[in-house]
């Protein structure tokens, strides 16, 4: 079982805290998907053996295509790859692109989920953020979009500067009351090169703040639980059943093909990543080359993944793995790094797994270092 | 011995006198093309990339003069740094003659001056060689002045000169055969002969070079070393030539090498005189001096199950720099490690920076300090060597402390005199003279604490000067001074490896300095750690590392994993240079952050 993402590298307009790959130009929209689709083909032989379960269209915003021109792409897959039976397709897609028309034809065609940015139902958080929509467009569209798409899921950003805990929380029962069963909710961060980094060093926005993070990460917590959603992942929250496929795998080390500018690949012992630059990636596809780098994982390389995404799921670092997977002497070693964090209550071990317990959930990077192995040299 | 020339080059770092060496060799024919490497004879990695020498070198080279005579050329290559005054106070003993190098752009820096004042005292002949005239930048006219006005030489023997493109080389060759005189010697006389370096060779053990002043030295004979009184057979002798070229025997007025099968450096003393074992000399070379460490700092291993490694590898350290001294010590905080001492503290990076690179040891250098000299109440006479701050006796038992004091010599521009003066004034210097060089150049000369140079003197010079200013010191002993210890709490818990004497008067603005710079240097960790500087009970600063509330990112899809797993990496590797102090994680660079207060 493996997965496609597809990397729509295309935006309306730029969201101010978005480090992501695309360009807002669209004058080679229809150029990079012939090149999509051409890779797709160039890459037939990496899946020959193997069935795809899950198709991804990221972005970027796929939302911004044709639904003709998402067909197209996903025809592609079904063209060249053996898909089974019941995959999950999901697409992407912004408020402001889902019209009541674009829903119902995109429920026409084999996209089974929706990802709706909605990011926040407020105003305030939308125009701090740059977002194309407004908070009427982002609940509506929701409206429009359940009966359509049982399988449905929005993300919404906490810690946004201005943003009360009693607005987290309304924007948490909005969600819940529209009957989406699955969210996916991050900390606004502030990456390099993004507007938002500069309006905070400008003093025109202000930082976010850490401690307000945690306590909106708290509310996250009680309330998703409260409502029967798991946290399957840090950042993720599904009702039962509808768990998104396609990122499990990204977490249990199953292979994924990335087709299109910037999407990374991975096939259990090398990781891949394609150009990020939309005009290279076309003339490079267009002269029949791949241009993707690549890095061979050596065993430590994925003892460490293993451990960095284990600790983020539910599904943990299973200890047998570690000793049938690695060795023993990695066992050995990863219970003597965990030791002070068990200890002080931010690991436990439950059975045979390693968990993250929920105190630990917000310092979970630096305790995936912690147990990692390096080497000083 | 009328066709030998020994001569040294006098220069500021910088000012080319690498690469005027290299000419020479590539002029005599010293080194053939294929051997040639930029700056020869600066041999180790470190050298290189700091563009300075730290140890002398010498090598010999066979000329034939325009007239046909036939020369030998020994060039005495001397360090560029204050840290090894004394090696280079050696190098000069062992010359007749010296080239004088100065940059055309920057003119006579502070340290040239106490080098050429040194060469003048051993009556050695100088060549003033102006360097970088080539360069857009270059002002001969002006420089030359200056020389002239130092020298109180005639314009006409400043010779203008370009390492780079070998402009002025032979005029330098010519000058070297005319201008320096031949050595002086008997060859009849016992043998005396001054030791003005050593190096180690990992095969072969110490190898000494010396120069014959009288008499002459055999393969095989037996000699004795002066000061240190232990004799030896002469196992091989030679010249220096790019490779070493062994030799029946070496007369008064040349320069050599002697393999003995000595096994450590510190056996053979820079400044020592060899001589005949049956026969000695009755006349021993004067200077010599025991060189004495003048900074002192631990060095701890980040891991304490490193700490015998760490110990072989200082063996190994000093077996090739008979200048590193060290006795183990304990930290309350570290552990098990080594108090050293240390000529200076470009000496002190240089070490730390070889146990790294050498022998793969990663350590923490505690917060540098000078000799002080305390005295009790009870034994108000006795003097009591403090080389660690801890072991300053407690306030209530403490008569008094004697720290060492310098002459500090500044050259700088006129405009940079205020700035030089406050910075040594807030540095407890007393201006001892000043004095205008020339209109533009102006000396000054403090007396000064030595610890105060310690503590980020030489960067905040260089700041406050934008550059022009040059510096050198000269010990001038002990004096009384009002220091206290500072000590610094992490957490509530005293890390003594933190802790430094300072003056009373600047002890709160140093301590809250100190707390501040902690405060940014250690990382926040999973509870609120408070930082705090006392002098005895009494808390004087306090700064809180916030507990860390957010260690996550929020992403992880398939694009991110590799991204994040290296920086998951880096940040392990950086823990693991960190040393465990109670319960707070400490980086190496911490320790010595209170070198760093302006940064």
């Amino acid at each position: 079982m493996s997965g496609i993402y597809i990397h729509i590298p295309f935006c309306k307009q730029a969201c101010h805290y978005c480090d992501f790959h695309f360009s807002t130009n669209l004058k080679y929209k229809k150029d990079i998907i012939d090149a999509i689709c051409d890779e797709l083909r160039f890459r037939e032989s990496e899946f020959k053996n193997t069935t795809v379960q899950t198709i991804y269209l990221g972005g970027g915003t796929p939302s911004v295509l044709e639904v003709a021109e998402v067909e197209k792409i996903i025809q592609t897959v079904f063209d060249v790859y053996t898909v089974s039976s019941n995959p999950e397709i999901t697409l992407e897609a912004n408020p402001d692109d889902l019209t009541k028309e674009k829903i119902v034809a995109f429920s026409n065609t084999r996209i089974n989920r929706l990802s709706i940015g909605v990011q926040s139902f407020f105003e305030e958080d939308l125009k701090l953020m740059n977002r194309a929509h407004n908070a009427v467009e982002a609940h509506e569209c929701i409206e429009f979009a359940v009966p359509y798409f049982p399988n449905i899921s929005i993300d919404l950003i906490y810690g946004i500067p201005g943003m009360s805990e009693a607005r987290w929380r309304e924007n948490l029962h909005k969600a819940i009351d529209l009957k989406v069963p699955h969210i996916s909710s991050y900390a606004l961060t502030v990456e390099d090169n993004t507007a938002l980094k500069s309006f905070i060093e400008k003093g025109m926005i202000e930082n976010v703040d850490d401690e307000v993070a945690q306590e909106h990460f708290q509310i996250l917590l009680d309330v998703m639980q409260l409502h029967g959603f798991e946290n399957y992942e840090f950042s993720n929250f599904s009702k039962p059943g509808f768990f998104s496929q396609n990122n499990t795998a990204y977490w249990t080390g199953k292979s994924y093909i990335g087709i299109g500018p910037s999407a990374h690949s991975f096939d259990g012992k090398k990781r891949g990543w394609n150009i990020n630059n939309n005009v290279k990636y076309l003339k490079a596809i267009q002269a029949g080359e791949l241009p993707m780098e690549i890095e061979e994982l050596t065993v430590v390389d994925r003892y460490n993944e293993y451990i960095m995404t284990g600790l983020r799921t539910i599904y943990g670092v299973s200890l047998h793995k570690i000793e049938t997977d690695f060795g023993p002497n990695f066992k050995e070693y990863l219970l003597k790094q965990a030791a002070e964090y068990l200890k002080d209550h931010l690991l436990y071990i439950d059975g045979d797994t390693l968990l993250v317990t929920r105190k630990g959930k917000f310092l979970s990077d630096g305790i995936a270092s912690a147990l990692f192995m390096v080497n000083l040299s | 011995m009328k066709n030998i020339r020994n001569f040294c080059i006098i220069a500021h770092i910088d000012h080319g006198k690498s690469t005027l060496a290299d000419r020479l060799l590539d002029a005599t024919q010293t080194v053939t093309k294929r051997e040639s490497q930029a700056q020869l004879l600066d041999n180790m990695d470190l050298e290189r990339e700091r563009g300075i020498t730290i140890k002398s070198h010498a090598i010999q080279m066979d000329y034939t003069a325009p007239d046909g005579e036939q020369y030998i050329l020994n060039l005495i290559d001397t360090p560029g740094h204050v840290d090894f005054s004394y090696e280079v106070s050696r190098s000069i003993a062992a010359c007749e003659g010296a080239l004088l190098i100065v940059d055309a752009a920057q003119s006579i820096q502070a340290q040239t001056i106490s080098n050429l004042y040194l060469a003048l005292e051993n009556d050695l002949e100088i060549i003033p060689v102006l360097n970088k005239v080539d360069l857009p930048s270059a002002n001969p006219e002006e420089v030359t002045d200056d020389i002239v006005d130092l020298l109180g030489c005639d314009p006409s023997e400043v010779i203008p000169a370009s390492a780079k493109t070998g402009l002025g080389i032979q005029d330098i060759l010519d000058a070297i055969i005319e201008r320096v005189p031949a050595p002086v010697g008997d060859p009849d006389e016992p043998l005396q002969a001054l030791v003005f370096d050593s190096q180690y060779n990992q095969f072969r053990g110490v190898e000494t070079i010396f120069r014959v002043i009288n008499g002459s030295i055999k393969k095989g004979q037996h000699i004795k070393f002066v000061a240190t009184g232990e004799s030896y057979y002469a196992d091989e002798i030679g010249t220096l030539k790019l490779n070493q070229v062994p030799k029946k025997e070496i007369k008064a007025g040349d320069v050599g090498y002697l393999i003995t099968g000595i096994k450590e450096a510190k056996e053979v003393k820079v400044g020592d005189t060899i001589t005949d074992h049956a026969k000695p000399t009755t006349n021993p070379i004067g200077g010599f001096e025991d060189v004495k460490p003048m900074v002192f700092a631990g060095i701890y291993p980040v891991d304490t199950e490193d700490y015998e490694d760490l110990r072989s590898s200082m063996e190994k350290l000093q077996l090739n720099d008979a200048s590193l001294v060290f006795q183990a010590e304990s930290s309350a905080a570290l552990g098990f490690g080594f108090r050293c001492g240390f000529l200076g503290m470009l000496h002190l990076e240089i070490i730390q920076e070889r146990l790294e690179r050498e022998f793969d040891m990663t350590v923490i250098t505690t917060v540098p300090n000078v000799s002080y000299h305390a005295y009790t109440h009870k034994n108000p006479d006795e003097i009591l060597i403090v080389n660690n701050p801890s072991d300053l006796p407690e306030p209530s038992s403490l008569n008094r402390v004697e720290e060492p004091y310098i002459k500090a010599t500044i050259i700088t521009k006129s405009d940079f005199v205020g700035n030089v003066m406050s910075l040594c004034i807030e540095k407890r210097g007393v201006v001892t003279n000043q004095t205008y060089l020339t209109t533009e150049r102006v000396e000054m000369t403090f007396d000064m604490p030595l610890a105060e140079i310690v503590f980020d003197f030489y960067d905040r010079l260089k700041t406050v000067s934008k550059g022009y200013a040059s510096f050198d010191y000269a010990p001038l002993g002990m004096r009384e001074s009002k220091l206290v210890r500072v000590d610094i709490l992490l957490n509530a818990q005293t890390v003594d490896a933190l802790s430094a004497l300072i003056h009373f008067d600047n002890a709160y603005t140093i301590g809250k300095k100190m707390v501040e710079k902690l405060r940014e240097l250690i990382p926040r960790q999973q509870f609120d750690i408070p930082v705090q500087a006392a002098i005895g009970a009494k808390i004087i600063a306090r700064e809180t590392i916030k507990a860390l509330r957010k260690d996550v990112t929020a992403k992880c899809y398939g694009g991110d994993i590799s991204r994040k797993r290296k920086l998951l990496e880096k940040q392990k590797k950086g823990k693991k240079r960190m040393r465990q102090v109670g319960n707070v994680e400490i980086p190496q660079q911490a320790f010595m952050a209170v070198l760093k207060l302006n940064d």
